[in-house]
């Protein structure tokens, strides 16, 4: 492209306050987008890639500053020695920014028409009529549906993808020269991050923005960008055409990154099935209804219908879907965390779907769960040593034998064993998750339940938990049911998948059927979605 | 997948420089320093009373009724030799010694305050823990809670002081009564919280029992709260005292308490107005002083309540 670069960033460094594990947030970085572009910058989490969002919109808090000799230019214009008057008039009429969160990013208390309207009648000399107008026609090119009842919504009564695209109106509704779009598609499903990169691209290309665009998803990467640049710590450390970043990277840590993206096609089983091996679980027909009775009737949702299934030993089940499919439910009635309404949970043959909580205790430690959190899981006040020997001790473990297998374990979750006495808080999120592992396993589960274990984590950490996570399903033989909306992840791990919706199991089977030839059109949909599907990750470098 | 990505054998946890303590981050927050003084310089005024004036604060003495701050008197004491007393802030309508009484009178407050404070977290601690945990006794103990915080603490007081007798205790109890439904509420609301998290449902499903996840994992959160609310609470207690005290519902009059001196000297307030201003001085610089240590804490343990620099 030959037009003059909408944004140009040059040896652009911002810094860190006094005290932070590195001087600055980004070191030297130089890039620029062209109208009608879209720049994608990937890097995993604390690479720095928001911050260049941030900085480029004039919105770095104090401790950041912006160091001498940076460049930052819209349309040619300089943004860093700019005054904050010309910088809010910048902002919404030639750069637009949308947000990760776009529940927080709009106002709850006020109308979503209103809130566009406000962005209209600062920026514009527009009488009413013509600014309702405006805001209605845009309200109709992201493609709501009856813009008239959008414009008297409040943020809550819409979905996340209705909300992103009230966002994404705000943003454009000035037709800005240049959108930043901060993890836009993160917080949304699968299904709803399509239609979301799919309106971006439209509405880029009507009118030759250009986009700047924020992802730690690699997906997400082949599905929109025109050119990749990739971060790491803040340094620049390789930028081109898509293709070729992502078919032929030329640095070590983009080829890594790339390398750790689960492949979309499940691999070829080299494990001995599992069929000859005793059931670890079976549900059947387990149903958990919410609600409440009131005086005059309550109302009751089913967050979980009628789902059957077992697991054998050394097997590992995966349970794909969306967010509200009720597939934690699921997890949560069998880890007996919350009680199944309805249908048994037989565990090794004993029926613990409503057995009271005395006669649990026993049967507990057979299984374990991991979260998704990893900052969440661990006790902050208590050192990982403590954590892990927590359950030993319960049934009965000495201090000492506790701590000694305590020990072996952090040995197995390839963790410094003298680390046992640090606090959570030393580590970082993937080896927080391992502590998590460890405390699960000191357990001698028969059933390891991994609840969104590995969503929360960058997919080089990513990767290397997986891997765990198979190795030790392999050596301790374990049953597992890995809960997941990543179908990448799921393809990798599991030996079955069932895809659940709205509380129900649509399809179950062998992964490579699934995956190879989907029956239920659900399924279909959900694998449509997937960003980046064509791409072929986990095989280059 | 590519080896570059394989980690090494064992990783150890990268020391991250670790912020100052809370001790250190207490002393440096003028608030604490200043309120923690003056609250312990009052403590020690009310300990040694008797070292800082010999006079009984309870001693009548009809010939010297009402006289001004600084007044000398000669008497003989139980040797038979003279002694000159001063009465450096005065005396009362019976002749009682001001600076004596008031000096006496720290005493009850900062007993009502710690008291109060004490108990009415200990009490509420407990039935916020199982009111947040125990979900079906929520709704019963919360209601009753309610109908706790709707009685108006002089009422209670006046009652129960009516049923058995104006004491200290009495006085302690009629206060604690409607701050205990405020440790409770706060105390359920971060257990509400704090159940949700994944640590204590890990705790679930590693089998451990439910008394010592709310002693290890649930309570600890709710330390720094409550420190706060009980500072708070004892700046309350020690005026709610007073002003028992002050409409003769309190402590029996023969205690001295800065209520009680102020009700004395309400009569006479525009001739004598020492006879006010005194105790009055010290209720305000103590409950000021309780307060600030209040708002050090609170700044310094409660970090998402702290003003934004």
């Amino acid at each position: 492209m030959s037009s003059a670069p909408v944004l140009e960033l040059k040896n652009l460094s911002i810094g860190l306050p006094k005290g932070s594990d590195r001087a600055d947030a980004v070191r030297e970085v130089s890039l620029s987008v062209a109208p009608g572009e879209i720049v994608c910058l990937v890097g995993e989490s604390g690479s720095g890639k928001s911050v260049i969002a941030f900085g480029t919109m004039g919105l770095l808090p104090k401790g950041l500053p912006v160091r001498a000799g940076s460049r930052i230019a819209l349309q040619g214009e300089d943004l860093v020695h700019v005054n904050e008057d010309r910088l809010r008039e910048l902002r919404c009429t030639r750069m637009g920014m949308i947000f990760q969160e776009p529940m927080t990013a709009l106002n709850p208390v006020m109308r979503c028409g209103d809130q566009i309207d406000e962005v209209l009648a600062e920026h514009t000399r527009l009488g009413p009529g013509e600014r309702r107008r405006r805001i209605l026609a845009m309200i109709e090119q992201v493609h709501l549906p009856d813009p008239q009842r959008m414009y008297g919504s409040y943020p809550h009564q819409l979905s996340g993808g209705q909300r992103q695209r009230i966002m994404i109106a705000m943003a454009l509704v000035l037709e800005p020269a240049l959108l930043i779009a901060d993890e836009p598609t993160t917080a949304l499903d699968v299904t709803t991050q399509a239609q979301i990169l799919r309106l971006i691209k439209e509405l880029q290309a009507k009118a030759g923005t250009g986009v700047l665009f924020i992802t730690h998803d690699f997906g997400v990467v082949a599905e929109i960008a025109d050119r990749v640049a990739v971060l790491k710590h803040g340094v620049l450390v390789e930028m081109g055409p898509t293709e070729q970043v992502l078919k032929t990277p030329q640095h070590e840590y983009t080829r890594m990154l790339i390398a750790s993206v689960p492949s979309h096609d499940p691999p070829e089983r080299t494990r001995p099935a599992a069929t000859g091996q005793p059931v670890v679980l079976h549900t059947d027909k387990l149903v958990k209804t919410y609600g409440h009775r009131g005086l005059f009737g309550g109302h009751k949702v089913a967050a979980v219908r009628d789902v059957s299934f077992e697991i054998r030993r050394g097997e590992t089940l995966g349970i794909v879907g969306e967010s509200g499919s009720g597939k934690s439910t699921v997890a949560r009635c069998i880890a007996r965390l919350i009680d199944p309404t309805e249908g048994s949970i037989l565990l090794s043959g004993t029926d613990i779907a409503s057995m009271p909580n005395g006669r649990l205790r026993g049967l507990r430690r057979k299984i374990q769960i991991v979260f998704q959190d990893p900052y969440r899981s661990l006790n902050p006040r208590r050192t990982v040593g403590e954590s892990i020997v927590e359950g030993p001790m319960n049934y009965g473990a000495t201090a000492a034998e506790a701590q000694a297998r305590a020990r072996k374990l952090m040995e197995l979750v390839r963790l410094d064993p003298d680390a046992l006495d640090r606090y959570p808080h030393q580590f970082s999120g993937g080896q927080r998750q391992r502590i998590c592992i460890a405390r699960a396993l000191a357990m001698e589960p028969e059933l390891l339940i991994a609840d969104e274990a590995v969503s929360a984590l960058d997919v080089s950490v990513q990767a290397q938990v997986l891997r765990l996570l198979a190795d030790i399903r392999d050596q301790l033989n374990l049953a597992m049911l890995f809960i997941t909306h990543d179908l990448r992840v799921a393809a990798q791990v599991c030996d079955e998948v069932a895809v659940m919706s709205k509380g129900q199991i649509v399809e179950h089977g062998p992964t490579r059927q699934v995956f190879g030839a989907p029956q239920h059109a659900y399924t279909r949909a959900l694998f449509e979605a997937a960003p980046g599907r064509h791409f072929d990750f986990g095989r280059a470098g | 997948m590519a080896d570059a990505a394989a980690p090494p054998l064992t990783e150890a946890p990268d020391l991250k420089a670790s912020k100052p303590g809370v001790g250190r981050r207490l002393l440096r927050n003028p608030s604490v320093l200043i309120g923690g003084f003056l609250i312990l310089l009052i403590a020690a005024v009310g300990l040694l009373a008797p070292l800082l004036t010999p006079i009984d604060p309870a001693a009548i003495n009809p010939t010297n009724r009402n006289k001004l701050p600084g007044f000398e008197t000669t008497e003989r004491d139980d040797e038979g030799n003279k002694v000159t007393r001063v009465a450096r802030m005065g005396t009362d309508s019976l002749g009682r010694d001001i600076y004596a009484r008031v000096l006496y009178g720290a005493r009850v407050s900062l007993t009502v305050g710690l008291a109060v404070a004490a108990l009415s977290v200990a009490i509420g601690l407990g039935i916020g823990l199982v009111a947040g945990y125990f979900r079906a006794l929520d709704g019963v103990i919360m209601r009753v809670m309610d109908g706790l915080m709707a009685i108006p603490g002089i009422l209670v007081a006046i009652a129960l002081v009516s049923l058995s007798g104006a004491s200290l205790l009495t006085v302690i109890v009629a206060v604690m009564i409607p701050d205990i439904p405020r440790v409770v509420r706060l105390v359920r609301a971060i257990v509400l919280s704090i159940r949700e998290e994944p640590y204590v449902e890990a705790a679930i499903s590693v089998g451990t029992p439910t008394p010592k996840i709310l002693w290890r994992h649930v309570l600890p959160n709710t330390i720094a709260p409550l420190i706060v609310q009980a500072t708070f609470t004892a700046g309350a207690a020690i005026l709610l005292e007073a002003a028992l005290s002050f409409l003769g519902v309190g402590i029996p009059p023969e205690i001295p308490t800065w209520g009680n001196i102020m009700a004395e000297g309400r009569t006479a307030f525009q001739l004598y107005p020492h006879n006010i201003l005194y105790p009055a001085a010290f209720l305000t610089v103590t409950v000021l002083a309780v307060n600030m240590l209040g708002d050090g804490l609170r700044d310094t343990l409660d970090p998402r309540m702290a003003k934004r620099v």
